[in-house]
């Protein structure tokens, strides 16, 4: 992966800086002093056990969090070097910048052209020609256009499970945001659709800075280009893949990849 | 000593039997009730129940008004009650998470929901007829809109309750306000069971009696004026059927079987809705 870096023309550019973050669920603190920066235009995963706080830390980044009045983030993440969770920080505006896929597959009840249209209604008012030429560029980018095409005035929930997530990925990045963050995005699919998903990850890494939440480690270590191992709210470890996966430098680490824990 | 698996099976065969039984038990008299009806009903139920007005005692005549009436308080009243329970069901499923408006709105609207309905038509009788000195058409709307608003809230509020966060959480993700995500992700996803609830509240309104007695009471004559006292299937029944004339008995069959009719078509399209929505999604 180094030699791989090496010869990748990709400047390396820090997208996201987290300093000391720290995140509550009332009052029990689920992320403790987290310090890491996402490259731009890579592929961050998160991995850890269950309940390790890789999840919150995803959702802080779009502040979903937001939504449940009992939860709140301290510290600093800086989006281009601006704090995200800085107050004045415009929710709308943020979320049209980093877009969000879910464990399950979350097709609005419309059609798959309006379920794609919606995202991109809320901050561009396209003519009829635009959008359709959105649509179809958001659903080849997410590899659904060739069995889409035909029905696009079918509901959204008429696709099958893999289909409708990368229905899900198509509409997250019809937006055009610059970071996309993937929370479990195949925990629900078959391998077949998970396949799908991880090579569209690959191609999706040219345009969108990527990060995923996943608990298969086998998948971290297969699309991502920098892994984070957390544990209890701790950031245990940080690096780039090949590093994690091969040569831990914590023992923490080494347990959980290599089987002995989780 | 019978084995683990015979014993089982008979304890299985026992309770089976025991539901089965239970099952019949309710059926029956359903099934009586239905053949009562029919059995007086159809016989009476002729073109001229729906072409002529009720009639004095003694001659023939129809429900035409009874009908007219019915249809004109029951739609009223839906469409009182209804834009009024989707709103406040909606605040109570999407905003009502926090503070202190919320549970006791919810508190109260439980009451409501199984408040006998001749409270709720007293409660009409008493602010709104006795002040305007006489009954009418929009009193009796007005009482059967209070008996829609309850389920409508209720049903509304868990409809909406049964959409996945997750889908709330996504529209949020790509920005959307709270405003749009509740009018076009989360309402449009409880549709086919909003619907429904307001079809079962349509329901139950065409058959109450007793909030129309104090309000509507009964015309004997044709009115569209909502103003004015106005006939309706459930009170004309109520006193043709208490009454000695044999025309007046047959006519209030007529009138039940025509009532149980239109629920029953209701709730089976309610339910066919349901079921499409279920299948679907």
């Amino acid at each position: 992966m180094t030699a791989e870096n090496i010869a990748n023309p990709k400047i390396i550019v820090p997208k996201i800086i987290v300093r000391d973050l720290n995140f509550y669920y009332g009052n029990d603190r689920a992320l403790k002093d987290i310090n890491l920066s996402i490259t731009e235009k890579m592929v961050t995963a998160f991995i850890g056990p269950s309940g390790c706080g890789k999840s919150t830390l995803l959702r802080t980044f779009n502040r979903m969090y937001q939504l449940y009045p009992k939860q709140k983030a301290t510290g600093e993440i800086l989006l281009d070097g601006a704090n995200i969770l800085d107050k004045k920080q415009d929710l709308n505006t943020l979320r049209a910048k980093i877009g969000m896929v879910f464990q399950k597959p979350t097709p609005f009840p419309m059609s798959i052209y309006d379920n794609i249209a919606f995202g991109v209604k809320l901050y561009e008012s396209l003519s009829k020609n635009d959008m359709d030429e959105r649509v179809e560029w958001a659903l080849r980018k997410a590899a659904l256009w060739t069995e889409a095409k035909d029905k696009l005035k079918q509901s959204g929930t008429s696709l099958s499970g893999g289909q409708q997530q990368r229905l899900c990925i198509a509409r997250a990045i019809a937006v055009k945001p610059q970071v996309l963050l993937l929370d479990e995005p195949t925990s629900a699919l078959d391998p077949i659709s998970t396949a799908h998903i991880e090579k569209l990850i690959d191609e999706l890494k040219e345009d969108f800075t990527i990060v995923i939440v996943t608990h298969n480690m086998q998948q971290a270590a297969r699309v991502s280009d920098y892994t984070a191992y957390m544990y209890l709210g701790d950031l245990i470890e940080f690096g780039d893949t090949s590093m994690v996966f091969t040569n831990p430098k914590r023992k923490e680490t080494e347990d959980y990849i290599t089987g002995r824990f989780g | 000593m019978l084995s683990l698996y015979t014993r089982r099976r008979i304890i299985n065969a026992v309770g089976l039997a025991i539901s089965m039984l239970a099952m019949l038990f309710g059926l029956f008299w359903l099934c009586w009730i239905l053949w009562t009806l029919l059995e007086h009903g159809l016989p009476a139920l002729t073109p001229v129940v729906f072409e002529q007005m009720t009639p004095p005692p003694g001659s023939s005549g129809g429900l035409l008004n009874a009908i007219a009436g019915s249809l004109a308080m029951t739609l009223v009243g839906t469409l009182i009650g209804t834009p009024i329970g989707i709103l406040a069901g909606t605040y109570l499923a999407e905003f009502g998470q926090r503070g202190w408006l919320a549970p006791i709105t919810r508190f109260i609207n439980d009451v409501l929901l199984s408040a006998p309905s001749i409270v709720i038509g007293l409660f009409v009788y008493e602010v709104y007829v006795i002040r305007v000195k006489h009954f009418s058409g929009w009193a009796g709307a007005l009482a059967l809109s209070i008996i829609v608003i309850p389920i409508v809230i209720r049903t509304t509020e868990n409809m909406l309750r049964l959409v996945p966060t997750t889908l709330r959480e996504a529209a949020a993700a790509l920005g959307a306000p709270q405003w749009k995500i509740i009018n076009f992700i989360t309402l449009r996803a409880a549709r086919a069971g909003i619907i429904t609830g307001v079809m079962l509240a349509i329901a139950r309104i065409s058959g109450e009696t007793a909030p129309l007695l104090f309000t509507a009471l009964n015309n004997q004559f044709w009115s569209s004026d909502m103003d004015q006292p106005m006939a309706n299937l459930p009170v004309v029944i109520f006193q043709f059927a208490m009454s000695p004339y044999q025309d007046w008995q047959k006519l209030a069959w007529a009138g039940a079987l025509l009532i149980t009719l239109s629920v029953l078509t209701l709730n089976i399209l309610a339910r066919v809705l349901f079921r499409q929505k279920a299948t679907t999604h």
